[in-house]
């Protein structure tokens, strides 16, 4: 029934009250005008890290110095990062959790929807001071986006505004965390236990609280950082008793569990879509939502195999290279789960699937490279060199974005209403998969022969992989400019085809028992959970 | 019912996040004890050297290197290398000096090359370990006794020791940001060595 094309914009008794134009906008408080924008915010964000990522692979194209200053060279490396990061892939899927959770969970709305506003609304301006430190006198922060001191302390305004930056962006996560555990935990629809919530909730529940334990540590972090630079206090100074490997720890002990606030989230996008074009519940649910737990839980304990090359003591490095090794445990188990899923399954290989294979490959692979730099004396080998940036490059982005693109391909046609061209989905994924590995599988060879990262001239020896990377680059680069085009295209329904309430067949979950495209207003009544 | 109890999980998750900002402050002090138990990054103390064995078989080359930060004082070692047997006592002196017209208090911070060294460099006297104020243009040689340890790694042949001079606010605090024991220790008989030349 649902499946019946129909206008209900008009059938629905609270519809369409609120604001029309930018005060829409501004004002709103409806979750899935919410997500539309941390999404669209995302993808203006990619967009831009993506350019400094084709002027660094341009720079690097050959070695000595051809287009960029040296200073200029490292602030694109640093605010790469950080825009990726906090710009990019978190609102991606704060925005993805903002339109779904209710929607997954029978909510009409999240829990605060106006502070939803506020944390939507703080990150346009982080991202212009990010943006524009690059216009300040002195540039932007340029060394390197985990901000380590002596650096960070000597560097110019650009890194205040960094600073200033992180704080509000900062600020948003916790807001928008908090607003996600209490929807999950307060707001589920009657008869849907913990234990019956979809992965992706679970996966956000885990994710929020990792967000709120981590964040307040980096803004203390950063804190610490401007007082070091203004007020004379001396926390990374050796001159007044502090000391700069300090920092390097406190900042892990958010920048570790942050890896997890990217990579689980994208698990529970995973978990979604596999059982979906499998035709197969997910197989080992409890275990599945207990190995998130563990990785949590791991992802705290492990902080210091980033630091293998400050002197550590060595019971310290073994203590952290097992710890970090136990992590493949739980994570091997989640693998293993998915493929379990989609053992007998009714297989079908739409876009959403497509991308899910794509990131169980690449993904495995980039977890395989962690366990490789897991062991301290390879580590102390390979430390700042390009395999390092071709491993987070792995979990990053075949892990989280390629996640991400699988999850606006999978619900796409919810937010919509239009399915999208399967056509030019399957070029998209192809084309990625073939321009990333293109791009990121060389400088598995460039960091073995001993490239370092973050610097802009390199020895002759590395010109051949460096240009087969720059080219993949710019190729993965265009790529995400026909993604646009497609999910564009879905917008205004070119494709003709207009979105069931349950486009996919296999897809089980409350948030396909609404029509497509979902209604302003959702699950005013909660349903019932069977 | 169920605002309130939003507004009640809204309050908990709002206290703990106040409670892991603290934390994040919190983890100075509690890694500078950690340090201070383990004995791990403390080299600004004296170290008692229990084997006295001098290894003759072993000769360990010993490099001085002297720095200065945003200070105008005049700091070098007398010999810039020194060839030691490990467990041999050895002295050297820095000639320090006030180049300007005030008086400054300064203080130095030793570092290592390797830095698996540094646990096996024991310094049982240096102007390390105590602030030091320098009258306007005053000039003083500074010693330094140290013994490298023999478990020192066998392929461990050159060692650098390297101070840097950092300038103290004269009788302004900031100097109490630094940990207990580390740069507050009683002065050592390098402040009482003075040979005042100027």
């Amino acid at each position: 029934m649902a499946s019946v094309p129909h206008d209900h914009g008009h059938d629905h008794s609270h519809d369409d009250h609120h604001p029309t134009g930018l005060m829409r906008y501004f004002t709103t408080t409806n979750h899935k005008d919410i997500g539309s924008m941390y999404m669209w915010f995302s993808f203006v964000m990619f967009i831009s890290g993506g350019i400094m990522a084709l002027l660094i692979r341009s720079e690097l194209f050959q070695p000595g110095l051809q287009i960029l200053e040296p200073e200029r060279f490292n602030q694109l490396t640093t605010l790469h990062g950080i825009v990726m990061i906090f710009g990019a892939i978190m609102p991606a899927f704060v925005g993805f959790a903002n339109w779904m959770l209710p929607l997954q969970l029978g909510a009409p709305d999240m829990a605060f929807a106006r502070m939803n506003n506020w944390s939507f609304w703080l990150l346009p301006p982080a991202a212009i001071l990010l943006i524009g430190s690059f216009f300040v006198p002195g540039g932007a922060a340029a060394g390197g986006w985990t901000l380590y001191p002596p650096l960070s302390i000597q560097a110019g305004m650009g890194m205040d505004m960094m600073i200033f930056a992180i704080h509000i962006m900062g600020a948003s996560s916790i807001m928008g965390s908090i607003n996600i555990i209490t929807t999950i935990l307060n707001m589920r629809a009657p008869g849907m236990t913990m234990m019956k919530m979809p992965m992706f909730a679970w996966t956000w529940l885990i994710t929020a609280f990792l967000l709120i334990a981590t964040m307040p540590v980096l803004a203390g972090a950063v804190t610490m950082l401007l007082t070091d630079r203004h007020f004379g206090t001396t926390f990374f100074n050796a001159a007044g008793g502090g000391d700069p490997v300090m920092f390097q720890h406190i900042f892990w002990f958010f920048g570790h569990p942050e890896v997890y606030i990217i990579a689980l989230p994208a698990f529970g996008v995973v978990s979604q879509i596999i059982p979906t074009f499998s035709r197969k519940p997910l197989f080992g649910y409890v275990s599945m939502v207990y190995a998130t737990a563990s990785i949590a839980i791991l992802s705290f304990i492990v902080w210091a195999h980033h630091m293998y090359t400050t002197g550590l003591p060595v019971a310290g490095q073994l203590y952290f290279m097992y710890a970090t090794m136990l992590i493949a445990v739980p994570t091997a188990a989640k693998i293993f789960n998915w493929l379990a899923t989609m053992w007998r399954g009714s297989i079908t290989l739409e876009t959403p699937m497509l991308f899910c294979l794509g990131f169980l490959f690449l993904f495995t692979m980039g977890g395989f490279t962690g366990l490789v730099l897991s062991l301290t004396p390879v580590d102390i080998q390979l430390h700042d060199t390009y395999y390092v940036v071709a491993h987070f490059h792995y979990v990053m982005v075949a892990g989280a974005l390629f996640s991400a693109f699988a999850a606006v391909y999978y619900w796409g046609p919810k937010w919509t209403g239009w399915m999208y061209e399967e056509k030019h989905g399957k070029i998209h994924f192809w084309w990625s998969l073939i321009a990333f590995n293109i791009t990121f599988f060389p400088q598995h060879f460039l960091g073995l022969a001993g490239m370092p990262r973050r610097i802009p001239d390199y020895n002759m020896q590395f010109t051949e992989w460096n240009q087969v990377s720059s080219i993949g680059a710019f190729a993965f680069g265009i790529a995400q400019l026909y993604f646009i085009w497609i999910v564009i295209r879905m917008i205004r329904g070119k494709s003709g085809i207009r979105a069931a309430a349950k486009p996919w067949d296999g897809a089980e979950g409350l948030e396909w028992t609404v029509p497509s495209p979902a209604p302003y207003h959702t699950f005013e009544t909660p349903p019932i959970v069977k | 019912m169920i605002f309130n109890e939003n507004q009640t999980i809204l309050k908990k998750l709002t206290v703990f996040t106040a409670v892991m900002f603290a934390f994040g402050f919190a983890l100075v002090p509690i890694y500078q004890k950690i340090c201070e138990v383990t004995g791990v990054n403390d080299f600004m103390r004296p170290e008692a050297v229990k084997n006295t064995q001098v290894d003759k078989s072993r000769t360990i080359k010993v490099e001085f290197d002297a720095n200065t930060r945003n200070l105008p004082w005049n700091f070098r070692p007398e010999v810039t290398s020194i060839n030691v047997h490990p467990g041999e006592l050895t002295t050297v002196v820095y000639e320090v000096s006030n180049t300007t017209a005030r008086d400054m208090i300064g203080q130095a911070i030793p570092s290592y090359g390797p830095s698996q060294a540094a646990e096996h460099f024991k310094k049982l006297e240096c102007f390390c370990f105590a602030k030091q104020t320098f009258l306007a243009n005053e000039k003083r040689l500074m010693p330094v006794v140290f013994v490298v340890d023999s478990n020192l790694p066998k392929d461990i042949n050159t060692i650098t020791l390297s101070y840097s001079f950092f300038e103290m606010p004269g009788g302004v605090p900031a100097v109490n940001t630094a940990p207990a024991g580390k740069l507050d220790s009683p002065k050592t008989s390098a402040a009482t060595l003075d040979k005042s030349e100027s």
